[in-house]
Order: structure tokens, then C-alpha cells, then sequence
């Protein structure tokens, strides 16, 4: 579909960033807030003391693998490779502590940060970005193999 | 406040919804974005863009609003000074992102889709964020 790129799939791409967009429109216009899942999700399960009202977190970290469910149920199923479960936990420990560290992830930086054209959210973004390419490059090089 | 966790669960599930749709709870093509030096997929650039443009309308709208829908007042973030621990912080959240193609939201989405592996990340990350929380207990 797209030249010289066989397996990307830009239309629904394009489609699940517009959903993603206007989820987040819809936190910010609706309640107010930032959807960041890092901060929200620290506050659903107690780790952060500020942030939206707690059943309000709930109800959004609930809502994401409700929507994936929607999503899965009305195209037949979602293909996905995950890692091995010891680099799962060493990559879960890293996004955990890092996201609070740096106030953000991928959906508060990349998303709303950016699109705000916050100065920190742009560095953010563009310090995960680095990090992520030179982990892959680093791992690649190294013949590290992780998905199955 | 009452009726704002029903804004939170529409906006999480189309959240959730927009990362299923496009590819994001597949690690394969998240790191298959990251790996610009080998078989590059830009899918994950056509998400950030959809959403990205979407959110620069939300935001000339907010400008506009004394007060969101539901609640009485924004909460938004507003610090601009540029922290060590800012990139600090964000270097170590990619480092995490790039090993095993995961972030916050597709952690929660793929509890669905691939429920054990997504949950022993959850949990990690959690954990992670807990751990941070002990460090600094002031903030």
C-alpha cells in the first residue's frame, strides 16, 4: 500500500491515530484533563497522589483493553508478537520508573505534549524516540532477538 | 465529578480502540518503527501524525473554553523549564519502549490480546513506577 513499505499499513494507521486523537480530545475538552496514560495509570492503582479523580483513572485504564476487544472482535482478531517474559519485566521496569521520572510517555508527551507544541513534551518525545532506535539498533547489532 | 469517569471510560476505550486499529499493541511494529536502520515500518509516523493532528484542533478549541464540558476547570500542566531528569527520565522510558516494543497504553490494550505477557508488563512497569515512588516519596 505504501511504496516501498509492504507491511505498513498507513490507512489504519492513519485511522488509529485519528481514534487515539480524538480520545484525547475528548479527556481534554470533556474533563478537563491530560490522557496520559503513564500519570493516569499511577494514579488508578495509588502510586501518584495527584491527577484526576481516582474512579475517573479506572475508568479510562479499563477502557483501553475494552476498545482493543471491540477492535479484535470486529476484524477477527489481532496479530501480535510479544518478547520473551525476562525482557518483558527488564523493559516493564524501565517504562515504569522512566515514565514517572520524566513526567510522560508515548500518548502525554508524543500526543498531547507535542501537539500543544510544549517544549518539554517535544524533548521528551524526541529523547524516548532516540532512546527506543538506539535500544533496537543496539540489540539488532548485537543479534539480540526478542519477539517470538 | 459525577459523570467524569464516564468521559474517562469513552475516552479510554477509544483510546484503546485507535492503538488495536493502528498496530500499536503489536510489539513487532512498534520496534519495527524504532529500527530505522534495518526494516524500517513507518506505520507507528501515520498514528502519531492522525492523532497529533487531531489534538492541535482540540487544543486551538480549548483555547477557546473558560471551562471544560464536565468539571469546572482545566488541569493542565504547565511547566516549561527543560530537567535533566526530564531527558533523563524519557532516555529510560525509550530504553524500556525500544526492548520490548511496549508503552503505557498498548501494555493495557494487549491485556486482551496477548493477556499473560501484557500483564507480566503491567506489572513490571508498575512496579517500576513504584520503585520510583519509594526513591521520592515527597513527590
Amino acid at each position: 500500500m505504501l511504496p516501498g513499505f509492504p507491511d505498513a499499513a498507513p490507512l489504519a494507521g492513519l485511522l488509529g491515530g485519528v481514534l487515539i486523537g480524538l480520545a484525547a480530545a475528548l479527556m481534554l475538552l470533556g474533563a478537563g484533563r491530560i490522557a496520559g496514560v503513564s500519570g493516569i495509570a499511577a494514579r488508578a492503582f495509588g502510586i501518584s497522589g495527584d491527577g484526576m479523580p481516582r474512579s475517573g483513572a479506572w475508568a479510562f485504564v479499563v477502557g483501553l483493553p475494552l476498545g482493543a476487544l471491540l477492535v479484535a472482535w470486529t476484524t477477527g482478531g489481532i496479530e501480535a508478537s510479544f518478547a520473551g517474559y525476562l525482557p518483558l519485566v527488564a523493559a516493564g521496569l524501565l517504562v515504569g520508573i522512566g515514565t514517572r521520572i520524566g513526567s510522560g510517555c508515548t500518548s502525554g508527551h508524543g500526543v498531547c505534549g507535542v501537539s500543544r507544541l510544549s517544549q518539554r513534551s517535544i524533548v521528551a518525545t524526541a529523547t524516548f524516540m532516540a532512546a527506543g532506535i538506539a535500544t533496537v539498533a543496539i540489540m539488532n547489532a548485537l543479534g539480540l532477538e526478542v519477539l517470538s | 465529578m459525577t459523570r467524569s469517569w464516564l468521559v474517562a471510560l469513552l475516552s479510554g476505550s477509544l483510546f484503546g480502540a485507535g492503538l488495536a486499529l493502528g498496530g500499536m499493541v503489536d510489539p513487532a511494529r512498534v520496534r519495527g518503527f524504532l529500527d530505522i536502520f534495518g526494516d524500517w515500518d513507518p506505520t507507528l509516523a501515520f498514528v502519531m501524525g492522525g492523532a497529533v493532528i487531531v489534538m492541535a484542533i482540540a487544543w486551538r478549541i480549548q483555547a477557546r473554553m473558560a471551562q471544560p464540558l464536565i468539571g469546572t476547570t482545566f488541569a493542565l500542566p504547565d511547566r516549561t523549564d527543560l530537567t535533566p531528569r526530564l531527558i533523563g527520565g524519557a532516555a529510560l522510558f525509550g530504553t524500556g519502549w525500544g526492548i520490548a516494543g511496549l508503552c503505557p497504553g498498548p501494555g493495557f490494550a494487549a491485556l486482551v490480546i496477548e493477556p499473560a505477557k501484557a500483564a507480566v508488563f503491567v506489572m513490571a512497569m508498575l512496579a517500576g513506577m513504584l520503585i520510583f515512588r519509594l526513591m521520592e516519596p515527597q513527590s
